[in-house]
């Protein structure tokens, strides 16, 4: 047997280390369409309870929206489930083309190629377009998906403090002799909620002769006054040299993502991208579905409008209550608690509360900087929220948390 | 000359890893990753000073999240390379 009974206890003794550092996670299971509020299962299998939802990236609420579920039915329907190919043999359709040309539209760009998601847009980008002549100059906190992409690249690495635009400046100065400089950043910053400050970055770009890397995962459609990410909140649209983005997250939901650029970016990864060279086309109700998407957000700002009031009220209401919150305007507000098992704790009892949002810790986030991690929705209506702020406070009173600093806090339940 | 190395090597961790404010201790023997000063991406940085500064070029192999995780530790490896 290949599988030995060593291979066995090593896997097994890697899967007990993972459980003794606390960081082994369960899932939960959803029973019902994605929305603001669902059905869960927690631990699966057990009863189903109704819970509102507060920890996902649905941001517009297309996820499950009438219009978009019918077109990715017309996908189905005329163009098949799926396309047994990659793009370049015989897996690109008609609307894969309409999808990259309204994408490249929509974000303000010269082209745009689809990934199967934007992990795979992250992972495969730098390989294909920069060599050992070049530098890739990356904020620390980015994706995940990006520091692969990094480390499969040839080009020299480099990175600087989060959002700290002198030391940005003292890097691009050291890497003045490589062909390409190459900045990235995420625009919105995942676990802090935060914005790149992508107006200083261009202005150094410009003034250190350096191209621009930009993650919009967590910002396309809804960051900016018509929701073309955080180029367009700081008024910098056609100035990112490429832009990475999901159609995951609020652009509906499902999968697939696109790097969006130059043109010469483009036809790199087309060439060269490994992760869109060897894996399948995105399947046509996802290609449909995601076209109805933009068409939707692009004849209304209705829903991103919404999404900032919620934002606005849910970040004020929990100030007000006395809760310690990392500042910013994206639809991502961590609540911070410092401490990996109060996180755990205060998760745990918000579920109780019908509250369904998760805690983080390390290594997920640096150590001491445990948090809850709530995200805003157009599919939340006030009441929703009204309903997540009581149980908040209960939990957050019943730790007396309420009103205390971050010292306070630490005092009492350590880092 | 090691205590000026090492000098050199914690100034830069200072200044490259601590924010603004962070008035944690870093001495020789702080861990540097194991303690969540520099995570095994930024580490990367660190690798880029030294192989500029001491003119080397430090294998990925030999460049492990031990090999970095004090000063101390990091002053061992350079000796691989000749520079103390």
């Amino acid at each position: 047997m290949a599988y030995s009974p060593e291979a066995k206890a090593a896997l097994a003794g890697e899967l007990e280390s993972i459980k003794s550092q606390g960081l082994f996670k369960e899932e939960r299971a959803i029973c019902a369409p994605q929305d603001s509020e669902i059905e869960v299962q927690y631990p699966i299998g057990s009863e189903q309870k109704k819970v509102i939802n507060m920890c996902a990236n649905n941001y517009l609420g297309l996820s499950s929206h009438p219009d978009v579920v019918a077109a990715a039915h017309k996908g189905l329907d005329h163009r098949g489930y799926g396309m047994s190919s990659v793009r370049f043999i015989c897996g690109t359709q008609d609307i894969h083309k309409q999808l990259e040309d309204k994408l490249t539209e929509f974000l303000g760009t010269e082209d745009t190629i689809l990934f199967p998601s934007c992990f795979d847009a992250n992972a495969g980008v730098f390989e294909a377009v920069l060599t050992e002549q070049d530098v890739m100059i990356a904020d620390r906190l980015i994706h995940a998906s990006i520091v692969d992409g990094i480390r499969l690249a040839k080009a020299h690495q480099d990175t600087y403090k989060h959002s700290d635009m002198k030391h940005l400046e003292e890097k691009l100065i050291l890497h003045q002799d490589k062909r390409i400089r190459l900045i990235i950043t995420d625009g919105a910053f995942s676990m802090d909620g935060d914005l790149a400050k992508l107006d200083v970055i261009v202005e150094l770009a410009e003034k250190y002769n350096a191209m621009i890397f930009v993650d919009e995962a967590h910002t396309s459609g809804y960051i900016g006054k018509t929701g073309r990410g955080t180029a367009e909140h700081f008024g910098v649209l056609g100035k990112i040299d490429i832009i990475s983005t999901t159609l995951g997250k609020a652009l509906g939901g499902a999968s697939g993502g696109c790097i969006s650029g130059r043109k010469e970016v483009v036809e790199l990864c087309r060439q060269r991208g490994r992760p869109y060279l060897f894996s399948n086309a995105v399947a046509p109700s996802i290609v449909e579905g995601s076209l109805k998407v933009l068409d939707l957000i692009s004849k209304t700002t209705e829903r991103r409008d919404k999404l900032e009031e919620n934002t606005k009220f849910w970040r004020q209401a929990l100030t007000d209550a006395g809760f310690i919150i990392k500042p910013g305007e994206t639809a991502i507000v961590p609540v911070m608690l410092f401490n990996a098992k109060l996180s755990q704790d205060f998760s745990r009892d918000l579920f109780a509360e019908g509250i369904y949002a998760v805690g983080f810790f390390f290594p997920v986030v640096p150590k001491g900087q445990a948090r809850i991690r709530t995200q805003l929705s157009a599919a939340h209506d006030r009441h929703h929220l009204e309903k997540a702020l009581d149980a908040f406070v209960k939990v957050g009173k019943k730790y007396e948390i309420l009103g205390k600093t971050k010292q306070e806090i630490i005092d009492r339940y350590g880092l | 000359m090691a205590e000026q190395l090492k000098d050199v090597i914690l100034e830069y961790v200072r200044n490259e890893y601590l924010e603004d404010g962070d008035d944690r201790e870093v001495n020789y023997d702080t861990p540097l990753i194991s303690g969540g000063i520099v995570d095994s991406f930024s580490m990367v940085s660190l690798k880029v000073f030294l192989e500029t500064k001491y003119n080397i070029q430090i294998p990925d192999a030999k460049a492990t999240p031990e090999a970095f995780d004090s000063v101390n530790n990091i002053v061992t490896l350079l000796k691989e390379f000749g520079v103390e």
